[in-house]
């Protein structure tokens, strides 16, 4: 629980960190960074308002089981995204959206960003970017917990 | 005490030459040995996996399963984690 100063700030911040750590998860086959460089930016986010405003206000919001079920449906898209690989394309992790028509099929002509290529790099950019991000707030959560529980007794 | 200080300087002795003979043999920085991986990456990532950012596409497609190993750390991390501060029930 911080001052008034904190808290606005970290208000005022935290969408903008928000904002760019899911730019660049969504731009992992384009920019640099990548899943779990941009997880790592949201959750930073995240732990921005928990340290302003207090566990006891953030545990209101959120339970580290739903930021559990968060991360396993994080791991388990990676995961199925590797395994329609080995249906689709005959071997794990094989890319087999590249070069066709679905989204996120094209192939790029130039080096000039286009969103709409990179095959199955992106879904899994975005798996890993939920995983990362339920992960590292998930840990925190559970440590600023069990530290203001004991300062609390 | 000066047996031990024998043994110390004779291994430090075999330690250091075999670091400078390592260091002087090391390729020079940017010529690599063996180029032909990376120089396959660099000519067909764009064509294979559709992405301009050629780590990414190293991470994420050419070596995988690497990444879901770094995920199966992650994972063991945050189980390990919550295992431990779990909110126990007092009786």
């Amino acid at each position: 629980m911080m001052s008034k100063i904190v808290k606005t700030i970290a208000g005022i911040s935290f969408p903008f960190i928000t904002i760019y750590g899911l730019y660049v998860i969504a731009h992992g086959h384009l920019t640099p960074g990548g899943g779990f460089q941009g997880g790592a930016i949201v959750a930073s986010g995240l732990i921005l308002l928990l340290v302003a405003y207090g566990t006891d206000w953030i545990i209101e919001k959120i339970k580290e089981s739903h930021l559990s079920i968060l991360e396993s449906l994080g791991a388990l898209g990676f995961i199925g995204v590797a395994f329609l690989g080995l249906i689709f394309g005959g071997m794990f992790f094989t890319n087999f959206i590249a070069g066709t028509s679905m989204l996120f099929g094209g192939i790029p002509t130039s080096t000039a960003a286009n969103i709409n290529t990179g095959g199955t790099l992106p879904l899994m950019n975005f798996a890993v970017g939920l995983k990362v991000i339920a992960g590292l707030f998930a840990i925190v959560l559970v440590m600023a917990y069990a530290i203001s529980k004991e300062e609390g007794e | 005490m000066e047996g031990r200080m024998l043994v110390a300087a004779g291994s430090l002795t075999i330690v250091s030459i075999f670091l400078i003979f390592g260091a002087l043999l090391i390729h020079p920085f940017g010529v690599p040995n063996a180029y032909k991986m990376d120089q396959y990456i660099i000519d067909h990532t764009q064509n294979e996996s559709g992405a301009n950012n050629g780590v990414t596409a190293v991470v994420f497609d050419y070596r995988g399963f690497d990444t879901l190993g770094e995920a199966t750390v992650l994972f063991t991390a945050v189980a390990g984690v919550i295992l431990v501060f779990r909110r126990v029930k007092k009786e």
